[in-house]
């Protein structure tokens, strides 16, 4: 044990680390594996068979690709949303900072009927895009606008305390130098906050990927076209097929584990080329 | 470049941080604004600088107005009190950056960036810092870099905002020395904000001194010292003893409500009364710093202590103790009425 321990000042080590393993191994650990045990009993053939099934895939496609978009649209805006928190004042701007949490707060379920009311195409949102002959609600375009709502508080809340950390004196250092508005932000200010934005992103895109309260309100859930896979895990629970329900979940883990893994990498190699 | 400052006001809210500021900036000189925090030097430095904008007045730059043109579009280098470095960049990166943002047209090769980067840093000594990160300099290295990152687009006026203010006193002295020395070398019109008045005395051709939004005296190093012109001056730069008429009347001459200013290595000690004017005091504390020696003296029956600074040879030939008798008398003394600007006498 003392091998790995670097001398600290701090007491508590050996302490704080167990107590670390015994909460993970509870909550995270624990729970997970016995995803994988109860897959176990399908057998290698069974497994593969499910994972390949055409509904199966499908459904994974739409629940990875929904919210790959959700949360590029949410880095996009939340940015933007960051920004005018962190750089400006404005009457109601304690308002507008509380109203970013909303999506955390607010049950899911309730965002998935508000939201399906709105875009529906006679809805008072989804009515002037009925008009040009789109649908939102019940495809998988109402998907992304309902993991979208979801999202938009992780990179909100992960960009504006990097952006506030980057003083206004930097920006200005910048424009005396002869750097235009553009050159500015982006080589001054994205690159700071680029870390943060990737950050907000993965947790957009993880917690879109686990959504399904607010989404099967808004889906339709039309096979093959616009049902997530979290919605055939709960149809196979409903079946009793524990088993094909925990394999779809241990696939959706895989994947997910893979992707936010690689967005990790991703920021290591990003950290190693600059300094914090 | 010179720099022509006519009628200049700013108003943050109800507080005027300038009232009608008018200032002439020499070519190739440079000028210090000193003044306490909140004084409005930094607001003119900003102005100056294009990073604020003035609610009236003029700014030329040789005789050419300013004011439509914004930060970018004005060629003035800046540096700040807390270096504003970019954290992400490379030193080398930092100091490339005013020749990457210029114009297509205008930008330079690589190759020329590379030797220009690298012809500043050996200006500021710090060639061999090439690749390191801002976080990983000290306060001293961070400020030269700023310096030389703001010279690197060859800027006709360099403004530095408290340039100084977040180094300890040994850098700080230090890089003092060495800005007046690179200020010999390049001669850009420069203008430093300072609270410091031993910086601004010790480095800066002219001294502005400013105290609420206005300009109270504007002059050599010498001439504010040696000469102040209201009584903000005395107190600010340098010490000084203050004798109001009313307990000191022989020495402000009766003009009614007057206090008499006098600097503390103006006034002579003797163990006898020098003439008519001079006032018997008791010693209550000597203290012995280096090349000097401070020696608090009170008037019979006052509580305010009166400072004088005695060199050692003098002090020697006195040999002063706590509790002695003696008698004082300034050398050089100015007269001031009470609670205004107005100069009624000097000796």
């Amino acid at each position: 044990m003392s091998k790995f321990k670097a001398h600290s000042v701090l007491p508590g080590f050996n302490l704080s680390l167990g107590y670390t393993l015994l909460y993970l191994s509870l909550i995270v650990l624990i729970p997970l594996s016995a995803l994988f045990f109860k897959t176990a009993t399908m057998g290698w053939s069974g497994f593969y068979d499910l994972a390949t099934g055409e509904r199966v895939l499908a459904s994974l496609r739409v629940t990875f690709f929904a919210s790959f978009a959700a949360a590029v649209l949410n880095a996009l805006f939340g940015l933007i949303v960051a920004w005018v928190l962190v750089r400006y004042t404005f009457p109601g701007k304690r308002v507008v900072d509380a109203l970013v949490d909303l999506p955390f707060a607010l049950p899911t379920a309730v965002a998935g009927i508000t939201l399906a009311a709105l875009y529906a195409p006679n809805g008072w949102i989804g009515h002037y895009f009925a008009a040009y002959d789109i649908k939102i609600a019940y495809t998988p375009l109402g998907i992304v606008v309902a993991l979208t709502f979801i999202g938009l508080p992780f990179v909100v809340r992960t960009v504006q305390p990097v952006l506030a950390d980057v003083e206004a004196e930097v920006e200005e250092a910048a424009a005396s130098l002869g750097a235009g508005r553009l050159a500015v932000f982006r080589r001054v200010i994205f690159p700071a906050v680029y870390p943060a934005l990737l950050t907000g992103f993965a947790l957009a895109f993880a917690r879109a990927i686990g959504e399904y309260g607010s989404v099967i309100f808004i889906a339709g859930n039309m096979p093959y076209i616009s049902e997530i896979a979290p919605l055939l895990i709960v149809s196979k629970l409903e079946q009793y097929d524990y088993a094909g329900a925990t394999a779809i979940a241990v696939l959706m883990l895989l994947v997910s584990f893979a992707l936010l893994f690689a967005i990790n990498g991703l920021q290591w190699w990003n950290s190693r080329r600059g300094t914090r | 470049m010179s720099i022509t400052i006519t009628n200049l006001n700013k108003q943050f809210g109800t507080y005027k941080a300038l009232n009608d500021i008018n200032l002439e900036v020499r070519s190739g000189e440079l000028l210090a604004l000193l003044g306490p925090s909140g004084c409005g030097k930094t607001s003119l430095l900003r102005i100056i600088g294009g990073l604020d904008v003035a609610d009236a007045g003029k700014l030329l730059f040789n005789g050419e107005d300013v004011e439509q043109r914004n930060a970018r579009e004005r060629n003035v280098g800046f540096v700040f009190q807390h270096y504003a470095l970019f954290r992400h960049m490379t030193v080398f990166e930092n100091v490339a950056f005013g020749l990457r943002v210029k114009p297509k047209k205008e930008r330079h090769n690589e190759a020329e960036i590379k030797r220009r980067v690298h012809e500043l840093l050996d200006l500021v000594q710090l060639d061999w810092l090439a690749d390191r990160y801002p976080s990983q300099l000290s306060g001293g290295q961070r400020q030269r870099i700023a310096l030389a990152r703001a010279l690197a687009v060859e800027p006709k006026i360099l403004l530095l905002d408290e340039p100084f203010g977040a180094l300890d006193a040994k850098v700080r002295k230090e890089l003092r020395r060495w800005l007046r020395r690179l200020h010999d070398e390049l001669h850009i019109t420069s203008i430093f904000v300072t609270h410091d008045q031993e910086e601004a005395l010790e480095v800066a051709d002219r001294v502005v001194v400013m105290n609420k939004g206005n300009i109270e005296q504007i002059g050599t190093p010498d001439e504010v010292y040696a000469t102040p012109a209201t009584p903000f001056v005395y107190q600010f730069i340098g010490n000084v003893n203050l004798f109001h008429s009313r307990d000191y009347a022989s020495w402000t001459e009766q003009h009614g409500d007057a206090v008499a200013y006098v600097r503390p290595h103006d006034i002579d000690i003797s163990r006898t009364p020098q003439d008519s004017t001079a006032l018997q005091v008791e010693v209550k504390l000597v203290r012995a710093i280096g090349s000097v020696v401070r020696v608090e003296v009170a008037a019979d029956g006052s509580s305010e202590f009166i400072e004088i600074e005695l060199s050692r040879e003098r002090f020697d030939a006195t040999t002063l103790a706590n509790g002695d008798k003696v008698f004082i008398r300034p050398r050089q003394f100015r007269v001031f009425q009470t609670g205004g600007q107005h100069e009624l006498s000097a000796a």
